[in-house]
Parts: C-alpha cells; sequence; structure tokens
C-alpha cells in the first residue's frame, strides 16, 4: 500500500534532505520500518531503544492522531498521508 | 520581522489565557538564513493548561502547518506568554525547542504593559534576536 510519509524540516536531514518519502505498509508500523529501511539514520529520532514512538513526535494519518487509532497498529489505505511533527512545548 | 498586527494578537492571545500561559504557531517565510518574516499568527490552545508550562494541542498544529503551507511559506516559530518572568526562555523551553531552525518568541505579561522578545534556540543554547517592525 503506497504511503507517503511528511518529514519535519528537523527530520529531513535524515533524510536525504527530502520532505516527503513514499513508503509502502498496511500499518504504521510497517511503514515505519520501510521508512527506516530506506532511511536508517531516522530510526532514533521516530523510536525508542524499546521500539516504542518517542513521545515528542507527533504522527496525523491524514487528519488524524494515531494515539487515537491504534498507534503503531492503526491500519493505512492507499494514498494515505502520514504526516511527522515534533511536540511543541516548554515552560 | 513581524508586522503591529501580529504584535497585537500575540498580546492579545496572552492576556486573554491568563493566568494560564497562552501558545501558538508564526507562520511566514525565510528571506533568508537566520531571519523570518512573519506572515501570520496561529493562536492554538495550551492542552497543558498551566500558568508554568506550554504544549500546543497537537491538531492545532497540523491545521497551523498546513494553513502557513497553504498561505506559500511554512511555519517559522513558536511563540508563548510568561505570566510572571521575563521574556527569555526558561530551563524547559531549551530543553524542549523542537527545531533550531525556528525563532522561538515570548511575550512576558510580568509588567503593566505586555513585552516581547524573539530567541534562537540551537543545541541548547539560547541568542536574542532583534524584532522588527514593519
Amino acid at each position: 500500500m503506497p504511503v507517503d510519509v511528511r518529514l519535519p524540516t528537523v527530520l529531513r536531514p535524515a533524510a536525504g534532505g527530502q520532505a516527503t518519502v513514499a513508503t509502502e505498509g498496511v500499518t504504521v508500523g510497517e511503514v515505519f520500518d520501510d521508512l527506516i529501511r530506506q532511511h536508517p539514520a531516522l530510526r532514533d529520532q521516530l523510536l525508542t531503544s524499546d521500539g516504542e514512538l518517542h513521545r515528542h513526535l507527533n504522527i496525523f494519518l491524514n487528519d488524524d492522531d494515531i494515539r487515537y487509532l491504534g498507534k503503531l497498529d492503526a491500519k493505512v489505505g492507499e494514498h494515505d498521508t502520514l504526516t511527522l511533527m515534533p511536540a511543541v512545548a516548554g515552560g | 520581522m513581524l508586522g503591529k498586527r501580529i504584535l497585537d494578537e500575540m498580546f492579545a492571545d496572552a492576556l486573554d489565557g491568563y493566568p494560564l500561559e497562552a501558545c501558538g504557531l508564526l507562520g511566514g517565510s525565510v528571506d533568508e538564513p537566520g531571519t523570518a518574516r512573519v506572515e501570520t499568527c496561529y493562536p492554538t490552545v495550551n492542552v497543558a493548561a498551566s500558568a508554568r508550562i506550554y504544549e500546543v494541542e497537537p491538531r492545532g498544529l497540523l491545521r497551523a502547518d498546513r494553513a502557513a503551507e497553504a498561505a506559500g511559506g511554512q511555519l517559522v516559530g513558536v511563540y508563548h506568554s510568561h505570566t510572571h518572568t521575563e521574556a527569555k526562555p526558561s530551563p524547559t523551553d531549551v530543553t524542549q525547542a523542537p527545531d533550531p531552525d525556528w525563532h522561538y518568541v515570548l511575550v512576558s505579561l510580568r509588567d503593566t504593559c505586555p513585552s516581547v522578545r524573539s530567541w534562537r534556540i540551537t543545541a541548547g543554547k539560547i541568542t536574542e534576536e532583534p524584532v522588527v517592525l514593519q
């Protein structure tokens, strides 16, 4: 299933400068596997050492936050778009 | 560089959110590396609902990002208020700064009149930059 992944500027250097990466997968986890296979430098910026999503990363499947869709198990459809954005927070 | 309208909107959002911290995104363009022209202010919900910390509501962040791109620009920074301290990044602001290319605008409500300052945050170091009204 072709899925485009949109990267924020801060992650683009780890993906060869690309703003959007074309991936394949039927779940968010599979899409991430393909994304990391293509750009291994992204791994530590996306996942913890336990393979969990970093808390400071927002991931949207089209318009929806994947935290409410099953996280890495969320199903993706043909021509869906995953948008990654860093959490914006401070004190 | 930002217009008086943007300044008014940030001050209004900060006062409206008081006593909690207010926050929002800034959309615009990068004319030359290290500088930005702010065209639009996107107030967002502070989901932390706190007087000490802020966290931009994730869907508000997505909406602002898309709106900035639809306007032909990009997100160039974030603003938030400090209700009782100066307009300078706190240690939490520094450790959680999401993007070294962004501009971090602080609005202070410590004094009678709101004040604004802008900062770059790179590799844990802060550098003040001028706020130029256009």
